[in-house]
């Protein structure tokens, strides 16, 4: 059975980088999928992608599928400066964002046109 | 200040005492550190044998069509490359491997490998990605080899590419294998339109001479 876990940004808001990948990371360990409200930034993706290969131990986990869906309106104006402040303080909550075990998912296709997820 | 606020502020004050101290370093620097960077088996090792063997008259890394060939940094120092109008460049080329988010020993198995030695090579590619993330940072300007036979729109393209973004670093992408029959260039630059695209056959040279212009372009 696949198990699906939704994470509100909320609940990683006031998590600082390395916090958000481990409760992540956790999450996807114990053979579920997030799916995370919003965004990590480019560097958070990074450091997931670290924090996973240190953690590849065959066969339990041997790394995680990664996608993400964007958010495609875009803020004009001062709402744009307000939008652009708040996501350097506490990161991006639009879009959604997929991290499951690779143990689960074969491959994440995402382009533009559809956003696939297609399991073992 | 929350936790967050606080990395914001720090990133911003890293940033503005890199801008700072960058002139002048830059000033001093007699040659640039150019990574080439990418997810497994895009060619990246290939390209760096094309550019010693083109300048230097030898090979610096080892390829195979299993992916993880490359599982440590390679550097080649001081390479100087010259252009048709008398421009020159020199770098350390960096040849990186390959970045991806799953690695599995029996995959290697499945490629014809011993289960002693997939397993062996399956540690070993996972430090290597973890290598090549760390060396971001130590990058000057850096080329993203694709395969433009596959999907461009792979996060691993997306993070990696968004982490050069981040820290302002210089990015030519490179459509690697256009010699190939599913190879299909339109599609990245479709996938990152704001980058500069460039179609090669490292393999078989096809566009070298156009890369290298375009290299001493993009990093002087």
């Amino acid at each position: 059975m696949v198990t699906f876990q939704f994470v509100p940004f909320d609940s990683i808001a006031k998590l600082n980088s390395r916090k958000r990948v481990n409760k992540l990371l956790r999450i996807v360990k114990n053979n579920k999928i997030v799916i995370l409200e919003g965004r990590l930034t480019p560097e958070e993706e990074a450091h997931l992608i670290e924090r996973t290969m240190a953690e590849i131990s065959h066969p339990r986990f041997s790394g995680i599928e990664l996608g993400r869906i964007e958010y495609s309106q875009k803020y004009k104006g001062w709402d744009a400066v307000k939008h652009k402040l708040a996501s350097m303080l506490v990161g991006e909550r639009r879009g959604l964002t997929v991290i499951g075990p690779a143990t689960i998912i074969d491959k994440i296709v995402n382009n533009p046109s559809q956003f696939q997820l297609f399991m073992k | 200040m929350s936790v967050r606020g606080k990395q914001v502020v720090t990133s911003f004050i890293k940033s503005l005492l890199h801008k700072i101290s960058f002139g002048t370093l830059f000033a001093k620097k007699k040659s640039v550190k150019l990574g080439l960077y990418g997810p497994p088996n895009g060619g990246k090792s290939t390209l760096a044998n094309r550019i010693t063997n083109d300048w230097l008259g030898e090979d610096m890394s080892s390829v195979s069509n299993v992916e993880h060939e490359t599982r440590e940094i390679i550097i080649r120092e001081q390479i100087i490359i010259k252009g048709k109008k008398g421009k020159e460049l020199s770098f350390n080329l960096v040849d990186t491997p390959g970045i991806s988010t799953r690695i599995d020993y029996e995959d290697f198995m499945k490629k014809g490998m011993k289960r002693t030695e997939a397993k062996k090579r399956a540690k070993e590619a996972t430090k290597g990605v973890i290598e090549s993330i760390k060396w971001l940072d130590d990058m000057d300007s850096v080329v993203v080899v694709l395969d433009s036979t596959k999907d461009p729109y792979s996060q691993v393209n997306i993070t990696i590419i968004g982490n050069l973004q981040a820290r302002k670093i210089p990015v030519l992408i490179v459509a690697n294998k256009i010699d190939l029959k599913r190879s299909n260039m339109e599609l990245i630059k479709a996938a990152f339109p704001q980058y500069e695209v460039f179609g090669i056959s490292a393999k078989y040279g096809t566009n070298i001479e156009e890369f290298y212009e375009k290299l001493i372009e993009f990093s002087t």
